[in-house]
């Protein structure tokens, strides 16, 4: 098992309270696989994939494990986790486009970057890598304003996996590309992890269509919580959880016809997470509810792999 | 690069001519006679005698002409070198008068500006760090900038001088001695020195430890600081990349400010009777001596320009930005 996490619970000191982010999740991602990990805005993925390395200021964790090859990750602890970033778990921010440092050259600002670690520079090492996505060896000797976004991006996937480390987090990292870059960031990232450049990868995204193409695993959250987890084929054909069959059907498909059918979404929003209800968190826009939902459901393994929370399955 | 510079030249060279020009006029539309004023010092009872000297000073200084044609010839000399001769020190040439205070000037002005922005930054940029430190450098950065010079000047002047005597509070150097080159005389310079030099240090240095610890702040949220620290890079690398990042503006502020420095610097040497160029000012002012009051005046424009230009040339080798986007502006 690379990544075993156990009843994580990690919350956002607001001023009006604790917002419960992450209420209990429980997965693992075994080594060489992608998680692709959707669900809408707010439903706790951008935290699950903070907390596996560097939770920001305003969080804590509230309770639960995370465990890498054996061994626990302090991510309380900000310190302690400094020895496990980058070389074990290393990350692809959102904000790929403004993380390099703009008045330092590339080329220098990642060996400033590794000495800082101890590490020395491999500069073939990283000529090499920054060749498999489709880079000239002279973006070293540029500033990132020299780049375009999508040049931005693929020098940070580079950096970030130079160590390789055994869990790379890609935190929504396509939303702020055209589609067809999308296609090559997605693709380069599977290769770093064919070119066992990365062993495992948790792949953050609320477009579920281009996870179920990269992704051996899909795992949908809502609220805070997992609603459904299973391998990407079946996650796109037979959806289980009730949310996830509305998100799959919110989806157009290529070549299909939609004149006779309007394609649905998901009315209603997901709940506050301030002060969340009981039971199950879906229940306010499921049309499956009753009141039996009013108590939550248990993450339940209805086939090898296939992991849903709830009553109704 | 040399279209950019080029474009940054003329309007040098714009503000040049538009600095020169209100500089020609704020004399000669001040109230009052200048030449009347150095008659009457002469003592002349005689009408016959006053109205003859009248009239030979007001041609010496070439008063009796058109507006024009005083202009022009402004312009004439001025490119010549020749800012005329003073009425206040006649007839010592104003270059003279001038030459002779901008040794006080500058080193009251260079090492009171640079200085500041230095020790200003490093206090900023500690004080952002530190939550203790941040909670005394804030309030008294504050209370620094928004001293007036002259107020500042006056309270050092009666704390440090007055009171306990350390420092004496007028002059640039003590009416008893004669300047030379001797130790001694270099030691009762650097005396006089001190006070002016603190109340434009101390002034300026709450400017800058506010800005520095303000932009650092915001450099430290920026996402590069985020996603270095995402992967394990110690603080110090952080910081080291936010510090020079947050120096930009701070160099950007430096070139806005020179312009009030200079300013704050003048009030300064009238409060301390110091012989530089502000003290000039004062003088000219009250002599009505207008070719001084121009030749100092353009000294501080010519200062100030070339100034902004050294940080011009400055900004564009510390930041790779401005030299892409000169390279967009060829294209």
């Amino acid at each position: 098992m690379s990544l075993t996490v156990t009843d994580l619970r990690v919350s956002y000191q607001t001023l009006r309270g604790e917002v419960r982010a992450l209420d209990g999740v429980s997965f693992t991602v075994a080594d060489g696989e992608i998680l692709g990990l959707a669900g809408e805005s707010g439903c706790g993925k951008t935290t699950l994939g903070k907390s596996l390395i560097r939770l920001d200021g305003r969080m804590r964790h509230a309770g639960g494990t995370v465990e890498l090859d054996g061994r626990e990750l302090p991510i309380g602890d900000d310190r302690a986790m400094n020895a496990f970033r980058f070389r074990e778990v290393s990350l692809v921010p959102q904000y790929s486009m403004s993380a390099l440092n703009p008045t330092r050259r590339i080329g220098r600002m990642v060996a400033e970057l590794l000495r800082s670690r101890g590490e020395t520079l491999d500069r073939a090492k990283l000529e090499t890598r920054l060749g498999q996505v489709g880079l000239p060896r002279e973006v070293l000797d540029r500033y990132p304003i020299e780049l375009s976004g999508g040049m931005k991006q693929r020098v940070v996937m580079v950096v970030s996996t130079l160590l390789d480390p055994s869990l790379l987090i890609a935190d929504e990292i396509t939303s702020a590309l055209d589609v067809s870059t999308q296609q090559a960031v997605a693709r380069a990232l599977a290769g770093f992890r064919d070119a066992g450049h990365v062993r495992s990868m948790v792949f953050i995204t609320h477009d579920l269509a281009l996870t179920a193409r990269i992704a051996d695993t899909i795992m949908v959250m809502y609220a805070g919580m997992l609603a459904e987890k299973a391998p990407a084929k079946t996650m796109v054909e037979q959806p289980r959880h009730p949310y996830t069959r509305m998100l799959v059907d919110a989806l157009p498909e290529v070549g299909a016809r939609h004149a006779g059918r309007r394609l649905t979404g998901i009315a209603g929003s997901p709940p506050a997470l301030l002060d969340p209800p009981p039971g199950c968190r879906f229940r306010e826009r499921c049309p499956l509810a009753d009141d039996g939902c009013a108590e939550r459901p248990p993450v339940t393994e209805v086939a090898p792999g296939h992991h849903v929370a709830c009553w109704k399955v | 690069m040399r279209r950019y510079f080029g474009r940054k030249l003329l309007v040098y060279a714009l503000t040049f001519v538009v600095a020169v020009t209100v500089n020609w006029m704020i004399p000669r539309f001040m109230p009052g006679d200048p030449v009347a004023g150095m008659v009457a010092r002469a003592g002349v009872s005689q009408p016959a005698a006053a109205e003859a000297m009248r009239a030979y000073y007001t041609n010496l200084f070439g008063l009796d002409r058109p507006l024009w044609q005083q202009y022009a010839s402004f312009w004439g000399t001025l490119l010549r070198g020749d800012f005329g001769i003073s009425i206040w020190l006649f007839p010592t040439p104003v270059s003279t008068v001038i030459l002779r205070a901008v040794p006080y000037t500058l080193a009251l002005m260079v090492p009171a500006v640079l200085l500041s922005w230095v020790a200003g930054n490093r206090l900023g940029a500690f004080a952002a760090r530190r939550r203790l430190l941040d909670n005394t450098v804030l309030p008294l950065g504050y209370v620094l900038t928004a001293t007036p010079y002259m107020w500042l000047a006056v309270i050092l002047a009666w704390g440090l001088g007055v009171v306990a005597g350390w420092f004496p509070v007028a002059g640039g150097y003590s009416f008893s001695l004669q300047p030379s080159l001797t130790a001694g005389f270099l030691l009762d310079l650097l005396h006089h020195w001190v006070l002016p030099f603190l109340s434009l240090f101390l002034v300026a240095l709450g400017g800058w430890a506010i800005g520095m610890r303000n932009m650092i702040i915001y450099e430290l949220e920026s996402d590069y600081a985020s996603y270095l620290a995402a992967l394990g890079a110690p603080a110090r690398l952080i910081r080291r990349y936010a510090f020079r990042n947050a120096l930009l503006p701070q160099i950007t502020g430096l070139a806005l400010q020179l312009g009030v420095l200079v300013a704050g610097a003048l009030v300064t040497e009238i409060v301390f009777s110091y012989p530089g160029l502000g003290s000039l000012i004062l003088k000219a002012i009250q002599n009505q001596d207008f070719f001084l009051l121009q030749g100092t005046f353009m000294f501080i424009v010519i200062g100030v320009l070339v100034a902004n230009f050294v940080i011009d040339l400055v900004y564009v080798v510390v930041d790779p930005r401005t030299r892409a986007g000169m390279a967009g502006a060829r294209g």
